[in-house]
């Protein structure tokens, strides 16, 4: 009982969804012209029209009664589709955001780590960026002094303390970070994807660290759609989906049913209405027999097909698609402009599609996520996770005795060769 | 803090942690230093004039108003050389009107680390009114400087004066809470706050004496904080030369100490949804 460090109970979480959906701020402009209009309606009671629904507020339960415990030393993964309030639910115990409903209690000092480098000011040098991020962490300014060296030779960046980290590379720069946050000595750690920064080397150092802190009997709560870290990493974890718990248990189990969920039957699965963008249909096309596929074979022709009902039209539409491996490490993006597809209306309904020649992704099960921009607009449009998965069947090439397999790679980026007998030099050689 | 001490249980609830709060605070203040260290640093490294930006340009304006109010209005200034009286009014008026601008935009500007990190949000503004403090005691040797030009001997209530520079400090804080708190919810409210700079410049007593306003209206004129603020710097620095108006003055205390605690509650009572709208 005592050694309950974290306990949650029936916890709930509402956005409300502005009704024109520009943003989720208010515009005081907006607020005035609303309530004179109202003033109006009443006025003129007959003729004015009631509020249509799209124009009233959307309710959004990102958490919806989510009750568990978690003990000291626990190292908690937390799993689950984006949207599946993952993120909330890190935020809302790291007290960034408050809980419309429910109950939180914490035992111990709880430091959490939604990004590397929060705070950090370009125009300081990486020594003044450690006290300020340190600071931002909350920890004091006595104990980054004490750990100071530590950091900087963590973060292997010793020559440049005294440099801006603007003129620092993209690499220093998150070592430096990372290295900050990882010498929080925290008693509950709540840690969101971080570790999907900076090269492999580093990334690997991070995760070293990272076993440090939760093997030292620390409480740690992750996150990451990196099934590989999660598994590495965790003993228990957390399967969240539509802002409710599915499943807790071990952390080989959690994946191995997240994994299950995402890619029962493979094929489009549900659809994603935001910002009156609707993914209709997702699929994998062959090319020769027009036939809808869950499974592909290596090495032959497809068309990947997007169908789009837009409730409102909207202009300078670009896409991205994202496909990842079993374990989540993404293996390709494919952008609309890169494709030669400009920037285009989406209007009613509209179908898009890529071609993929003799597609090249070795045998496995794949994961695909698409995404709506507008051109030089922040703003996600349309965020579908996980929205589609398929297989990819082993085929023979060439006149190879065995076919490839899941145990070859990921892709496949040779394309044929030739052996041809070299002259003069090679026999001068042999000699 | 020590990491061994047992830590006491914290209980997160809709509407919860008020108590908490300004323990909080007290245990934030680290980060409280270190972000107007920040400000302050980075103002002095952007800026190629640095540190004598601060100085240049209350220097120019009090040359303005000298010129305009003093030369050529020909206005009183009750024995007083006009660049001193402009000068005593100049430095409460610029703190807080830099104040009101900073902070009125800090929790926009700092929206990466109230989205990623807690800590008491109230923070945020209240450092970038530190960050105008540092410059109003920079432009402060602007004023020593015109006392030694003009010999100009200040009498013993010049020692009255930090209890001024507090009324000033509470009408910029408490006016810069409500003015972040409402930038956040509202995002055009921003286009709002140079205008109330601008337009409080000419309804305070910056370039002339208040002296010059009718004594009928001066209670009513008192309605606006900083008048009292001005006249309390002017009485502090000018001595003898200057009266003070009291009534006003006390009227316009009492609505700064109101600005203060309504600023106050209503950052308290917005600073749980700022992360969700912010």
């Amino acid at each position: 009982m005592s050694d309950v460090v974290v306990s949650v109970e029936n916890l709930r979480k509402c956005y409300r969804l502005g009704r024109k959906q520009h943003g989720r701020y208010q515009s005081l402009r907006e607020n005035l012209v609303e309530g004179t209009k109202s003033i109006g309606r009443s006025v003129l009671n007959t003729v004015g029209r009631r509020a249509t629904p799209q124009e009233q507020e959307m309710e959004f339960w990102a958490l919806n009664g989510i009750s568990f415990e978690i003990k000291q030393g626990e190292r908690i993964g937390v799993i689950g589709r984006n949207g599946a309030g993952k993120s909330t639910l890190l935020k809302v115990l790291s007290r960034i955001t408050e809980p419309t409903d429910g109950r939180i209690r914490i035992r111990g000092r709880v430091a959490s780590l939604l990004e590397v480098g929060t705070g950090f000011h370009p125009e300081l040098t990486g020594r003044e960026n450690i006290f300020l991020n340190g600071a931002v962490l909350g920890m004091m300014r006595s104990e980054i002094q004490r750990k100071f060296d530590e950091i900087v030779a963590f973060a292997e960046v010793d020559k440049f303390l005294d440099t801006p980290v603007k003129r620092y590379s993209s690499g220093m720069y998150v070592r430096l970070a990372f290295a900050v946050a990882a010498h929080l000595e925290p008693e509950i750690l709540v840690v969101d994807e971080v570790l999907a920064v900076g090269d492999a080397q580093f990334q690997n150092k991070c995760l070293g660290k990272m076993k440090d802190v939760a093997s030292s009997g620390r409480t740690v709560l992750f996150v990451s759609h990196n099934m590989a870290a999660i598994r590495q990493l965790c003993d228990v974890s957390l399967l969240l989906d539509q802002g409710t718990l599915s499943f807790r248990g071990t952390a080989e189990e959690g994946v191995a049913r997240y994994l299950r969920v995402t890619e029962a039957g493979g094929g489009y699965r549900g659809k994603v209405n935001v910002h009156g963008i609707e993914l209709l249909d997702a699929y994998l096309e062959d090319v020769k027999t027009g036939d809808q596929l869950a499974a592909v074979m290596f090495n032959s022709d497809y068309q990947l097909k997007l169908r789009f009902r837009a409730h409102e039209p909207m202009t300078q539409v670009g896409v991205v698609v994202r496909i990842y491996d079993a374990i989540g490490t993404l293996v390709s993006s494919i952008c609309t402009p890169e494709e030669d597809i400009p920037p285009f209306l989406l209007k009613d309904d509209t179908e898009l599609y890529f071609n993929l020649p003799r597609l090249q992704l070795m045998p496995g099960q794949y994961r695909v996520s698409i995404f709506v921009y507008r051109a030089n607009d922040p703003v996600e449009y349309m965020a579908a996770e996980d929205i589609l998965s398929f297989d990819v069947h082993p085929s023979i090439l060439g006149d190879a005795m065995w076919a490839y397999r899941a145990d070859h790679g990921i892709v496949r980026i040779a394309n044929g060769g030739a052996v041809r007998a070299l002259k003069a030099h090679s026999t001068a050689i042999a000699r | 803090m020590t990491m061994n001490a047992p830590t006491p249980e914290l209980i997160i609830e809709a509407g919860r942690h008020r108590g908490r709060y300004w323990r909080d605070l007290w245990r934030y203040r680290e980060l409280f230093y270190f972000l107007a260290w920040r400000d302050i640093l980075v103002r002095y490294k952007q800026t190629v004039i640095g540190m004598a930006w601060a100085l240049i340009r209350p220097f120019l304006t009090m040359v303005v108003f000298t010129i305009v109010f003093g030369n050529l209005a020909k206005l009183p200034s009750n024995g007083v050389p006009y660049p001193i009286l402009v000068f005593s009014a100049m430095l409460p008026w610029q703190f807080f009107a830099s104040s009101l601008s900073e902070s009125g935009n800090s929790l926009l500007g700092n929206a990466n680390l109230i989205s990623k990190v807690y800590f008491p949000r109230l923070i945020v503004p209240a450092s970038a009114v530190i960050v105008c403090f540092v410059d109003f005691m920079i432009s402060g040797i602007i004023l020593l400087g015109l006392m030694a030009w003009y010999d100009f001997m200040p009498t013993w209530r010049i020692l009255t004066l930090p209890l001024f520079i507090l009324i000033a400090f509470a009408a910029a804080i408490g006016a810069g809470l409500w003015l972040a708190a409402l930038n956040v919810k509202y995002r055009d409210f921003r286009y709002v706050v140079p205008f109330i700079i601008q337009f409080g410049l000419y309804i305070s007593p910056v370039g002339f004496s208040s002296s010059i306003v009718p004594e009928q209206w001066r209670l009513l004129y008192s309605i606006n904080p900083m008048v009292g603020v001005i006249d309390g710097f002017r009485w502090a620095i000018l001595g003898g030369q200057a009266a003070i108006y009291w009534p006003g003055f006390l009227l316009s205390l009492g609505l700064v100490v109101a600005l203060l605690f309504s600023g106050i509650n209503y950052f308290r009572a917005y600073e749980r949804s700022f992360a969700d709208v912010i």
